[in-house]
């Protein structure tokens, strides 16, 4: 579904990727993990398109196509979700009347209608239900004063609205307290299947106790630098970083 | 020839005129007593120019020197289809229409059934309503150099007497279309609004040029909004390119009133607002808000007054202005606290997005405090679009003209959010779409 080859990345002259590497096939789940500074981010905000970024070689191919010319709006109406780390806060904009114009306009795009709004309000309380989130939330502006967890349940609710074939999820476990992990790691699990595929970005092992990946990825100095099965994860918790460093030298 | 002596010959043609505009009209009553004074002060004052405090930012040269037309030739026949689209037209509304300046029944819709929503006209002339006249015409306006000189021309507007305890049912719109009958035309429609104790009434008011010719309009309104009588007001500025519009408003406030003035401004050539409020009794609420959205050379310059004079009462501003290309905006917020209005509450706000590196916003509150015991604030910020909330629309599936479109929306609401006619919000928000570009349901 989604092949990186040899991508390098810069922001304003800095170089941050360095030749990543990273296929993920459909039906898998792959978690990025590293250390402050590996570029995990950068790679999240490279595939979802980030202008400020700049790609200097290599390729993104979504389902074989190159994405990495692709405007983000296109990126996402071709199925790349990015579960935010800090989700923007926008005021005067309800998180109903957001995530509407977001799958029409992606509707639009493919040159679809609108989609009727009986459907839209059925599938709004299925997902809501689904990640507990309460009527009245979704009546209040995007994102403004939201608490950290709501935040992101409502990154995981829009996820679950627009059904992307990849969603990468930035650090989704920052700021949540463990039933808030539960219910977005329950939420992301049910709307796992074997035509999509997520990335999770991580610091911690916590998040993968709900989410289990089929691959571990260490990211280090802007390119992956050992890949394992759930185990290393485990491993990196018990034991840092620096040993997989000292590999490197 | 200069742009002053070209100024200088239209104030002399003005002059002149006002021989032929009295020509005929009842040299004894006491209107004429009015024009006469306010002509002369006119005469004195001249246009206003740059070197004026209030007119720093906003010059009028470019449009002062044409030479316009002051006395529109007979009505010109427009086509109700032709106009339609500018009258809020999906519900039930009294209607004051004039075309180049003169009073166009057939597009109108008025009413003396135990209210009077007809014509200034009318009004001073007939005896019936000499009481009024001489309680309100001309009595809160300014004695500035424009509408001084309105005042001298003054004759024809609309005239709207709500009586006491009357609750207006309907909306009124008051439409003065303009049609390029001649190379450049000038109008200076006078509106007189007079609502009664604890009466209630909605108003929408639309200046629009159906022509490419020059257009100027000097116009003034006067509202007195009685004890506990409630007026909302609703201006839509959206006017063709070559249409100027200098709009003077003064509204005078008894106890326990409210009064709200909402100004859309999306069009125009130069477009000038000056906004008065004088509280005259405790518990008052007055509203001011705004939007401005303006591209190629537009100018929109709101100039704002609230004076507190006596204790309890409220004013609450909030500008929004989103300034395109090399469009110029001014907004100019001042306030006075009498020393005996304590307990004044007076808020104003006032937030700018230029999406141009050309555009330019000139923005100055002004407070002038003399009482001790009162909350006033005021903040004022000019800022970009947010890239990152933009990123994040995007990353969401929604094109960026479609993201940038939303912000601004967004950014507009809390104007908008205050708008009480329905109709009125739903066509404000079209206007602003069809402004922005995009085919986008708003329902925020």
């Amino acid at each position: 579904m989604l092949k990186i080859q040899n991508l390098h990345a810069a922001i304003e002259e800095k170089s941050i990727l360095k030749g990543l590497n990273l296929e993920v096939k459909a039906g898998e789940v792959h978690a990025i993990m590293g250390p402050n500074g590996a570029g995990k981010s950068t790679m999240a905000s490279v595939i979802a398109g980030k202008e400020e970024y700049e790609v200097t070689s290599g390729s993104i191919e979504l389902d074989g196509e190159d994405i990495s010319e692709l405007a983000p709006e296109e990126r996402a109406q071709a199925g790349v979700f990015l579960s935010f780390q800090y989700p923007v806060e926008i005021p005067g904009v309800t998180v109903t009347n957001f995530i509407k114009t977001a799958i029409n306009e992606s509707r639009k795009a493919q040159g679809l209608e609108e989609m009727p709004a009986k459907e839209m309000l059925q599938k709004i309380r299925e997902k809501s239900e689904l990640l507990e989130i309460d009527r009245k939330f979704l009546s209040r502006s995007l994102n403004e004063g939201f608490s950290g967890g709501e935040k992101k349940r409502n990154e995981i609710f829009q996820m679950a609205m627009l059904e992307p074939k990849l969603a990468i999820l930035d650090e989704t476990d920052s700021g949540l307290d463990i039933d808030a992990l539960r219910i977005v790691a329950n939420g992301v699990n049910k709307l796992k299947s074997e035509d999509n595929a997520v990335i999770v970005i991580t610091h911690y092992q916590r998040l993968l106790d709900y989410i289990v990946p089929d691959y571990v990825h260490v990211l280090h100095d802007g390119k992956i630098v050992k890949t394992g099965d759930a185990s290393l994860a485990l491993e990196l918790e018990a034991k840092g970083y620096d040993w997989i460093k000292n590999e490197l030298v | 020839m200069t742009d002053e002596k070209r100024m200088e010959e239209l104030k002399d043609k003005l002059l002149s005129s006002y021989l032929a505009f009295e020509n005929g009209k009842d040299i004894n009553s006491d209107v004429h007593d009015i024009r006469s004074k306010a002509l002369q002060n006119f005469e004195k004052l001249g246009f206003p120019t740059k070197k004026l405090e209030a007119w720093k930012y906003t010059s009028l040269n470019s449009i002062l020197k044409e030479d316009y037309s002051i006395f529109p030739k007979a009505e010109t026949a427009v086509e109700l289809a032709d106009v339609k689209k500018y009258f809020i037209h999906d519900i039930d509304t009294y209607k004051v229409v004039f075309i180049d300046g003169k009073y166009s029944s057939f597009l109108s819709n008025t009413t003396h059934d135990n209210m009077d929503i007809c014509l200034l006209s009318s009004a001073l002339t007939k005896p019936k309503y000499k009481a009024i006249i001489e309680n309100f015409f001309n009595k809160t306006a300014k004695q500035d150099n424009l509408t001084s000189l309105n005042t001298a021309f003054a004759n024809e507007g609309a005239y709207i007497f709500i009586p006491q305890n009357v609750e207006v049912e309907k909306p009124i719109q008051i439409i003065n279309f303009t049609t390029g009958a001649e190379n450049a035309t000038m109008i200076q429609p006078r509106n007189l609004i007079v609502a009664e104790r604890n009466s209630h009434v909605q108003i929408i008011e639309r200046h629009q040029s159906l022509t490419d010719n020059a257009i100027l309009t000097n116009a003034v309104t006067e509202i007195f909004v009685d004890t506990h009588a409630s007026v909302d007001y609703y201006k839509i500025q959206n006017d063709n390119t070559n249409a100027s519009l200098v709009d003077n408003t003064f509204i005078e406030q008894q106890k326990e009133s409210t009064c709200s003035v909402h100004t859309f401004s999306f069009g125009g050539n130069i477009t000038r607002n000056n906004l008065n409020f004088f509280q005259k009794g405790e518990h008052i609420n007055s509203i001011l808000k705004g939007v401005t959205i303006i591209e190629g050379r537009q100018h929109v310059d709101h100039h704002t007054l609230v004076h507190h004079i006596e204790p309890n009462c409220e004013s609450h501003q909030d500008y929004k202005g989103i300034f395109g290309d090399r469009s110029t905006g001014v907004f100019n917020g001042k306030v006075i606290v009498e020393k005996e209005a304590q307990k004044t509450n007076a808020y104003q706000q006032n937030n700018n997005v230029l999406i141009s590196d050309k555009a330019t916003i000139n923005a100055k509150p002004q407070l002038e405090i003399f009482a001790d015991d009162v909350k006033c604030s005021h903040g004022c910020t000019i800022g970009q679009l947010d890239q990152q909330a933009l990123f994040y629309m995007q990353q969401r599936g929604i094109p960026k003209k479609e993201a940038n479109a939303l912000l601004m929306y967004a950014f507009a609401n809390t104007v908008l959010e205050s708008v009480k006619i329905p109709e009125v919000k739903q066509r404000i928000t079209n206007l602003i779409a069809e402004k922005l570009g995009v085919n986008i349901g708003f329902e925020l």
